[in-house]
């Protein structure tokens, strides 16, 4: 019986002919703590004789969900990582550089590697073939220590996408679509592998966008395939050695199949408090929104500023939508600013904030007023996600964002178009 | 070890951000997280909340961010164990790893009720109602679940691995 990529990847990390549904003990190639679940773990470890870090070069610490810091108290969680990281010989990424998973991709992570990180978007690197999975910091602290972790491997979706896009429709209406037909735990403890002519064209950061919100329907991992646009993208990345061609056999195993044709998509809104209650955008017009949040670890990369900046050019924001940008990296704000969108949206009233995780984690940076409605281009829409309990969150794509903050309510982009 | 303890009944897709919203993410001090916990479902939570309770729950109990303060915040709020039709997959590993026993069991989520009183067999996986006198069993844990779960979570387990000079998970 051929494999699974989720049991071809695990297979050979573990040295044994591995199965879904067997459990295995996997050398870590790449893991990471991030400052707002991290510290937790850190604190408790030297107590234990397990502050110990296996393989230094291969672990990062990052500053992103609270950076720059707006609390003594959060400060002092960032020390605790600094400390750590000199400590150790750990890499640290500091404020302002980004967002842990957008670094992940753009600097450490190759295919075939098992990857495990403590926040539950790092499967977002599976869209570069990797085996990337989110865990407890604990768990992350003695794959740290030991340089491996135990893994059950999951059973697989197949997700098997054909179709063009119309114009106006992403990758990010696709997942928001696909979330809501199998439900917010219809994936899981299964991993997600995507495959088809679409998938094939798609570029690096859709693909991005999609492995990233794998962990919405419940997935494990969220896993692609890789080729030649994955080749060109670690090349672009001075990574083009560490590409391997990695791929489900022929004959694989899949728990289902999922087949989706794009065609016939339209501009999809998440609506509160969950991801898989979706509406499309054009029901929802008339729905007054007072901040748009364009930024995160789904959107946040240069292609999504590229999309909202080309609706945003010479329009007018609506005057009583705040429009927030935050830049996924460093170097996602670079480029932006190179191609003059940074440049637009200033020139209609956004607020940039510092590369980072900005107003999606609630601590700063945007966090909402009672009653207040934002329609953001993150991955999750929960309730008190943003930092107040009686506020109401809708997530759509950049296009979507963009086009609302001109209508000052929910619109389908296509209008705008 | 049998448990037992008044139900707090709550229904699907109960998210880490509403188990322990984000800005009590800087406490690390269990007692204080367990002041927060339920906070974004339910504000009473803390208060009527009593040493040995369960909480049982519909699909997808834990879902959301990876978060270890989520099951910290219960297990320090008094709760001794969690019943679901299902868990979020890191979710229920942070649990085991901070000693916090989960039992998945569909048809006891669906019947159990807010105010019954349950006790629970972790090893056999029994649960009994007592208010509604009915017996339902939940899935037991695979055997490599059940040496962490023994060992006191997944640092205790480690160590001990690492004393034997093991040096294995």
């Amino acid at each position: 019986m051929g494999k699974t990529l989720a049991e071809k990847i695990l297979s050979e990390n573990s040295g044994v002919d591995a199965q879904a549904g067997d459990i295995v003990i996997a050398k870590v190639d790449l893991a990471f703590l991030q400052n707002g679940t991290g510290p937790l773990a850190l604190r408790q470890l030297p107590a234990s004789g397990l502050d110990r870090v296996a393989n230094p070069e291969r672990v990062i610490f990052f500053l992103d969900h609270a950076a720059p810091s707006p609390s003594r108290e959060l400060s002092n969680d960032h020390l605790i990582l600094r400390d750590f990281a000199t400590r150790s010989g750990a890499q640290l990424c500091d404020i302002g550089e980004g967002i842990c998973h957008q670094l992940i991709v753009e600097s450490y992570a190759n295919p075939g590697e098992v990857i495990v990180g403590a926040d539950s978007h790092t499967v977002t690197a599976g869209a570069l073939g990797a085996f990337a999975t989110g865990m407890g910091s604990t768990d992350v602290a003695i794959a740290i220590a030991l340089g491996k972790t135990w893994l059950r491997v999951p059973e697989s979706f197949r997700v098997v996408v054909s179709g063009s896009f119309e114009k106006g429709v992403y990758a990010k209406d696709l997942m928001l679509h696909l979330i809501g037909s199998i439900g917010a735990d219809g994936a899981t403890y299964r991993s997600l592998e995507f495959c088809g002519e679409t998938v094939e064209k798609m570029s690096m950061s859709e693909r991005f966008t999609l492995a990233n919100m794998a962990v919405e329907a419940g997935a494990k991992a969220g896993l692609f395939p890789s080729d030649e646009t994955t080749h060109r993208y670690l090349e672009s990345r001075g990574r083009g050695d560490k590409f391997r061609a990695v791929g489900p056999d022929p004959d694989a195993n899949y728990e289902q199949i999922i087949e989706i044709n794009v065609a016939g998509l339209e501009p999809t809104v998440s609506m509160p408090h969950s991801v898989d209650k979706i509406a499309l955008a054009k029901e929802l017009k008339g729905e007054r929104i007072q901040q748009v949040f364009i930024g995160t670890c789904t959107n946040g990369r240069l292609y999504d500023f590229a999309v909202a900046a080309a609706i945003l050019k010479v329009k007018r924001r609506y005057p009583a939508t705040r429009l927030i940008i935050a830049p996924a990296s460093r170097e996602v704000l670079i480029q932006a600013m190179a191609f003059g969108y940074i440049q637009t949206f200033l020139e209609v009233g956004a607020v940039l904030l510092p590369p980072g995780c900005g107003a999606c984690v609630g601590v700063h940076q945007g966090v909402l007023g009672d009653g207040e409605r934002c329609l953001s281009t993150a991955n999750r829409n929960f309730r008190g996600r943003m930092g107040n309990p009686e506020a109401f969150i809708y997530l759509g794509s950049p296009a979507t964002a963009a086009a609302t903050a001109i209508a000052g309510e929910i619109i389908d982009p296509r209008e705008m178009l | 070890m049998k448990l037992r303890g008044t139900v707090h009944k709550y229904g699907a897709n109960v998210d880490t951000d509403v188990i322990i919203p984000s800005p009590y993410l800087t406490l690390t001090d269990p007692g204080e997280l367990a002041t927060h916990c339920m906070q974004g479902i339910d504000s009473e939570f803390a208060q009527k909340v009593e040493k040995g309770d369960i909480i049982v729950a519909g699909t997808n109990f834990g879902c959301g961010s990876s978060r270890e303060h989520a099951p910290i915040a219960i297990k320090a709020a008094g709760i001794s164990c969690v019943i679901a039709k299902s868990f979020a997959r890191i979710f229920f590993r942070n649990a085991i790893n901070i000693g916090l026993p989960l039992l998945e069991c569909a048809q006891a989520a669906e019947e159990i009720e807010s105010g019954d009183i349950l006790e629970v067999e972790l090893a056999s996986g029994e649960i009994r109602d007592i208010t509604k006198d009915k017996l339902f069993k939940a899935e037991p844990y695979p055997n490599f679940m059940l040496e962490l779960i023994s060992a006191g979570g997944l640092i205790e387990h480690t160590k001990r691995k690492l004393e034997a000079r093991k040096d294995e998970i």
